[in-house]
């Protein structure tokens, strides 16, 4: 058989197949959800909608996927990121509040960009002491994993209960964040547009990281087999720490995104999104960011859906999407082949 | 026991003296001697179970030591991490290759290139001797062909400069015509002067490539000698190898 029909039939069975059904499998939500929903107008509110909503829980997702992958982690505090990155951005767009409300485009993203940034630099940091303190103990030990990760998320809320107070903090979008764009029927809300766009941009950042540099090269190939990339003369806890802290950033700007989608922030928000991420990056396949990329679009999208069509079912669907999907794919959407 | 290294009394390059090792609850390797002289194919051989692979793995790091002493160049390697291992110049084939099929063939050799960009030289010469690595350069690596990625297993730990080579049984499961192609790779690299600590079931390809010998049972050395006496002694074989080897023959 000739080399090249071998590389096509290999590949279709491997990630350019999973790739194309997942693709038709968000096609198909949307075609069906379009038939449910019968207007079109609504339909693409609800689609925007979802997509905006996918794009932050990708970007709160994508690094604990690769925490998994790399050294087989598991990590229940990431919630904990969230809420710190939503708090530390929150104060920081309080402070800039005439920023906030003027009636310019760009002073206003300039606000939101600068809470986003220092959110993002200070869960960068407070997730580098919070892996070196309580994961790295656990290394390689699932149950305390958990337990002692659960008990960093609790630590965390109270901490941030001490500094912020036990209150719920409102926090209005910026002027000209507010309300929508409409185009006849179609309403689109300003601020889901700049969730989609902020979430495109890190998807392909991200993707042109681990496919064009050696440092993303190494965690997709320590994502395989960390082993290799050890005898090969790369530590991998090194990459692991790398990935650790941009996880965290991310997390932290994931959760300055959905404050400001909530318009309120509680200590307790990281927890409640982290039941979306888990389910993300389960459907998603562990350790695989395209395939996070992909779970996050069918979960936000069925999401909004469901929530328009029959309210009370809302979570519940993502559930039921996970459970389909795991039936069919056990492994998720888009699995790491495990070298070892 | 007859001694493999008699021409050279240089130190060898790697010598394991009472090397034990536990996985888990299990003693697997329970006081290896192996002594691996510089500029040489040392075949290592013994049937399933024997602890191959674990002396392998002990020497990277991947497994500690939990007694017993080795030394690379005359410095300790007990305790030293796998990826500095590595970068004091051992280069690992493992068993099942490690090849990272998510990445290319060249995304697979750039990070085997640890200290910068690869040596055109060295990558002529495995292009001429695996002109599949070529062929499929820009290719995901999962879809290569087994033999294809034991070629890029071995293309891999070649690429960067370094003092011992180590490969695990690399003609598992492979067609004739690859075993071949193979085997004149490492005839090749040892007429570069490579020293070689290999793992083999083909004893056809072991007697073809190897200089000295060691066969291990039940996680112990139990005979050294020279590849070419151990080869021209049927009962010797017989009684060290028993019927797993006649079945690779
Ligand atoms: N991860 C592990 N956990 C427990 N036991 C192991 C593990 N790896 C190897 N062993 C045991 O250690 C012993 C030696 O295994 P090893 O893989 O070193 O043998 P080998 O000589 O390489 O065999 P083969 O020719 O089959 O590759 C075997 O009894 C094996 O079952
Ligand atoms: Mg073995």
């Amino acid at each position: 058989m000739s080399g090249s029909l071998q590389t096509v039939l290999a590949r279709l069975r491997g990630g350019d197949g999973a790739r194309r059904s997942g693709l038709l499998l968000i096609a198909a939500l949307m075609l069906l959800a379009l038939a449910g929903v019968g207007s079109v107008p609504t339909w693409i509110t609800l689609t925007l909608a979802g997509l905006a909503m996918g794009m932050m829980v990708f970007i709160m997702a994508s690094g604990l996927t690769l925490v998994f992958g790399l050294m087989d982690v598991l990590n229940f505090g990431h919630g904990a990121f969230i809420s710190l990155g939503a708090f530390v951005g929150v104060s920081v767009m309080a402070a800039l509040g005439p920023w906030m409300e003027s009636a310019s485009l760009a002073v206003n993203l300039a606000a939101v960009l600068a809470g986003a940034i220092i959110g993002m630099v200070v869960t960068g940091l407070f997730g580098y002491v919070f892996e070196r303190l309580v994961v790295m103990p656990v290394y390689g030990n699932h149950l305390k994993q958990i337990l002692i990760t659960m008990g960093g998320l609790i630590v965390v809320e109270q901490l941030i209960y001490v500094v912020w107070g036990p209150d719920a903090i409102p926090i209005p979008r910026p002027e000209t964040l507010k309300g929508a764009l409409t185009f006849g029927d179609v309403v689109l809300e300003k601020y889901r547009l700049l969730a989609v766009a902020v979430g495109l941009t890190i998807f392909a950042v991200m993707t042109g990281v681990l496919t064009r540099t050696k440092i993303g090269l190494l965690v997709r190939a320590g994502v395989e087999n960390s082993e290799m990339v050890e005898s090969l003369g790369y530590p991998i806890t090194r990459l692991f720490i790398a990935v650790f802290i941009a996880g965290s950033a991310l997390a932290g700007l994931g959760g300055v995104m959905w404050g400001l989608y909530e318009e309120v922030i509680t200590a307790h928000m990281g927890m409640s999104v982290m039941v979306m991420v888990f389910i993300v990056v389960i459907i998603g396949g562990l350790g695989s960011v395209e395939g996070c990329f992909l779970g996050a679009l069918l979960v936000g999208l069925m999401n909004n859906y469901v929530a328009y069509l029959a309210p009370k079912m809302a979570l519940g669907s993502s559930i039921l999407l996970m459970v389909a999907i795991l039936m069919w794919r056990p492994e998720g959407l888009l699995p790491v082949a495990k070298g070892r | 026991m007859s001694d493999g290294n008699s021409p050279m009394q240089r130190p060898p390059l790697l010598s394991l003296s009472g090397v034990h090792t536990h996985i888990g609850q299990y003693h697997i390797l329970q006081g290896v001697d192996l002594d691996i002289p510089e500029g040489q194919l040392t075949m290592l051989l013994g049937r399933n179970g024997a602890g191959k692979t674990t002396t392998m793995r002990t020497i990277m790091g991947l497994w500690q030591a939990s007694r017993g002493e080795i030394r690379f160049g005359g410095e300790p390697l007990n305790g030293v991490a796998t990826p500095d291992i590595a970068r004091r110049g051992i280069s690992y084939v493992p068993e099942n290759m490690g090849i990272f099929g998510a990445l290319t063939v060249q995304e697979n050799m750039h990070l085997a290139a640890r200290s910068g960009p690869m040596d055109t030289a060295r990558l002529d010469w495995l292009f001429e001797v695996f002109p599949a690595l070529k062929k499929f350069w820009k290719s995901p690596a999962g879809s290569l062909s087994g033999g294809q990625k034991q070629m890029l297993a071995i293309a891999r730990a070649v690429i960067e400069p370094s003092r011992l080579l180590l490969i695990d049984e690399p003609t598992k499961g492979l067609a004739p015509a690859i075993v071949s192609a193979l085997t004149s790779a490492i005839l090749q690299l040892k007429s570069f002067g490579a020293t070689i600590l290999m793992v083999e079931q083909n004893f056809a390809m072991a007697r073809a490539v190897g200089d000295t010998v060691a066969v291990m049972d039940d996680g112990r050395i139990v005979h050294r000698g020279l590849m070419a006496d151990l080869a021209a002694d049927k009962a010797l074989q017989e009684r060290l190898l028993g019927l797993s080897m006649d079945m690779h023959q």
